[in-house]
């Protein structure tokens, strides 16, 4: 009981450091906005977005109630952003998802293996990690077809390498610590320790690398589903609209604008919101605010 | 040196390999018969035969690998299926587009990071200095393509100084054409890239700015700029350099993208087309030479970082 109110308090300690920041609150705005849209846009948005309709062909902004206009079969555009906020924010979840637990699981591997399994994993992550993503994701559109899914693994794969190659050090260092070799003496299983040892020690310098890659993720998923690597063009996505709308550049610059300034917005705010949890979770800065 | 040179060779060399197995490997899982899915829905059972004895998928897998890698060793790189064009020849073409919008997008991103990064840098505490950070941030945030397009809307369509897309048949002959074509592909890949250099760069000359050697600089009589510029960027160099190779392979897959925008027939729009065909042999062989390259580009930064910096511990 003790132990949960003292995380919740360094939570607090870390959360009002972010939001204290312009850019940090900056950040916890875009994601918090970015998740309100996802949640939202499943019950409700303000017209079917995929509902088209020619005699509401491009309309202006705020024209008949279309906040953001409408395009050229008469899809409502600020519709069509909300119902593609979905893909983005399982984009960038779900590579953070695998990210993490593949970084983690790389790096303890790398830590606790026997020599030769543990150099051959640091040379291995090394190797691999040379390889784009973005060709990672290609292969994998090549082989199984564009999908969501396949944007989302090839991010996290090659996100999770990265995350490996970054955490390894800070791994070696924790699990080097004399509290836990007094778990492993008491007789504590590897799994305990992670669970209990490493990850919430890990949780401050992989918090802001997850942030990242988040970031990375929104970007490859619009500039993959753009080239036709995500999801079909029937589902509505910020890449998706950039492709559909280029056409139509000469007729409706502003149809090209929502979907490109959504995608640039997020980036950036996940991107601030991981330089304001690194200087907000720097044990520097936080040991003088703890105590 | 030259110990690391070879041992950094050496490592190379087996990156490659790993590289081939894995593009390999990860095309033939898949689901499926591969003859099959080459010839398409239409293809007729004889057309599966001849794909499948072409493809030599009658022998056992690491048969192929030997007979497609051997190839490559060589030189070739396996031929279409679909159109019976070999991809060195193919490649050798395409290249004339991709090499010269990725080295100009790379001039375009240093001209734009070393100055600013350095102004940026100097002027850390100032509100100019504090804007140009904030704007780098907002580059690395906007997607190429996106700039792209706007790019071409104010420069292609309000202002009609440059072509929105394409590329001249004739190529090369036709400088000028040509030239004026890639002029905005290179600020589109260039601008995004050099906003993510700028904050290497600036970052790298604030850990030169605080040094005591260049505090000794200054004692010695010089102003800031002739200290910075006599022993201040050599040693901000260093970390520059070694993001460069990151970089330019960046840049690279990034030129993938860019040429998509612009419909420059370039390796990139090779590789999408021949994604979207399924031609597979010419995916396979595509690949190598994409991931290869981006693995010499990082051996060869590799190898400029040492020989910029021998203090560098000899850890490969």
């Amino acid at each position: 009981m003790r132990r949960a109110a003292r995380r919740w308090r360094t939570l607090r300690t870390v959360a009002s450091a972010v939001v204290r920041r312009p850019t940090g609150a900056f950040g916890v705005a875009v994601a918090a906005v970015l998740v309100l849209a996802a949640v939202v846009s499943v019950w409700w948005t303000p017209f079917d977005p995929q509902a088209t309709d020619v005699r509401a062909a491009w309309l202006l902004p705020f024209q008949r109630g279309h906040l953001l206009g409408t395009d050229r079969v008469g899809h409502d555009q600020f519709s069509q952003l909300l119902a593609g906020s979905r893909e983005t924010l399982f984009a960038a979840t779900g590579s953070a998802s695998i990210a993490a637990v593949l970084g983690i699981a790389l790096g303890v591997t790398a830590v606790l293996s026997p020599r030769p399994v543990g150099a051959v994993v640091v040379q291995a992550i090394d190797l691999v990690i040379a390889f784009p993503g973005l060709l990672l994701a290609m292969v994998l559109a090549a082989v199984y077809g564009g999908s969501l899914a396949t944007v989302v693994a090839a991010v996290g794969i090659s996100a999770g390498v990265g995350v490996a190659r970054v955490s390894r050090a800070e791994i070696a260092r924790i699990l080097s610590q004399d509290y836990v070799l007094a778990a492993r003496a008491a007789g504590a299983s590897t799994g305990r320790i992670v669970r209990k040892h490493l990850l919430p020690n890990i949780a401050p310098t992989l918090i802001v690398q997850l942030s990242l890659v988040m970031a990375l993720a929104v970007l490859a998923e619009a500039t993959l589903t753009y080239l036709g690597y995500g999801s079909s063009p029937s589902t509505p996505s910020w890449g998706g609209l950039l492709h559909t709308q280029q056409d139509y550049i000469r007729v409706r610059p502003l149809l090209v604008i929502w979907p490109g300034l959504a995608v640039a917005l997020t980036v950036l705010g996940f991107n601030l919101l991981g330089d304001a949890l690194r200087d907000a979770t720097d044990p520097r800065l936080r040991s003088g605010v703890r105590s | 040196m030259t110990a690391y040179v070879v041992r950094r060779i050496g490592l190379l060399v087996l990156s490659l390999a790993v590289a081939s197995v894995v593009v390999f490997a990860l095309l033939r899982l898949l689901p499926g018969d591969v003859a099959t899915t080459i010839a398409g829905t239409q293809a007729s059972p004889a057309q599966i035969a001849a794909i499948r004895a072409d493809l030599g998928l009658d022998r056992s897998l690491p048969a192929q690998y030997l007979s497609w890698i051997g190839g490559v060793l060589r030189g070739d790189f396996g031929h279409s299926q679909l159109n019976g064009t070999t991809v060195s020849a193919e490649l050798n073409r395409k290249l004339q587009v991709t090499l010269p919008l990725a080295a100009g997008a790379m001039v375009v991103a240093l001209a734009l990071a070393i100055p600013l990064g350095t102004w940026a840098a100097t002027r850390r505490r100032t509100v100019a200095g504090g804007a140009l950070n904030a704007l780098s941030q907002l580059g690395i945030a906007i997607p190429s393509l996106w700039l792209a397009l706007l790019l071409v809307w104010l420069f292609a369509v309000q202002l009609s100084w440059l072509p929105a897309q394409g590329f001249p048949v004739d190529g090369w002959d036709r400088r000028g054409a040509a030239i004026r074509s890639l002029v905005l592909p290179w600020l589109a890949l260039g601008l995004t890239e050099g906003a993510v250099l700028l904050r290497f760069v600036r970052s790298a000359v604030l850990g030169v700015l605080d040094s005591d050697f260049l505090r000794t600089a200054r004692a010695t009589g010089l102003t800031r700029s002739q200290a910075l510029l006599r022993h201040g960027f050599r040693n901000a160099a260093v970390p520059v350099v070694s993001i460069l190779g990151l970089q330019s392979a960046a840049l690279l897959v990034g030129a993938v993208v860019i040429e998509q925008v612009f419909t420059l027939p370039g390796v990139g729009s090779m590789l999408v087309t021949d994604i979207g065909n399924r031609d597979l042999v010419k995916v396979q062989g595509e690949m190598l030479i994409l991931v290869g390259a981006v693995l010499m580009l990082g051996c060869t930064v590799d190898i400029a970082h040492r020989i910029i910096d021998p203090r560098i511990g000899s850890t490969v």
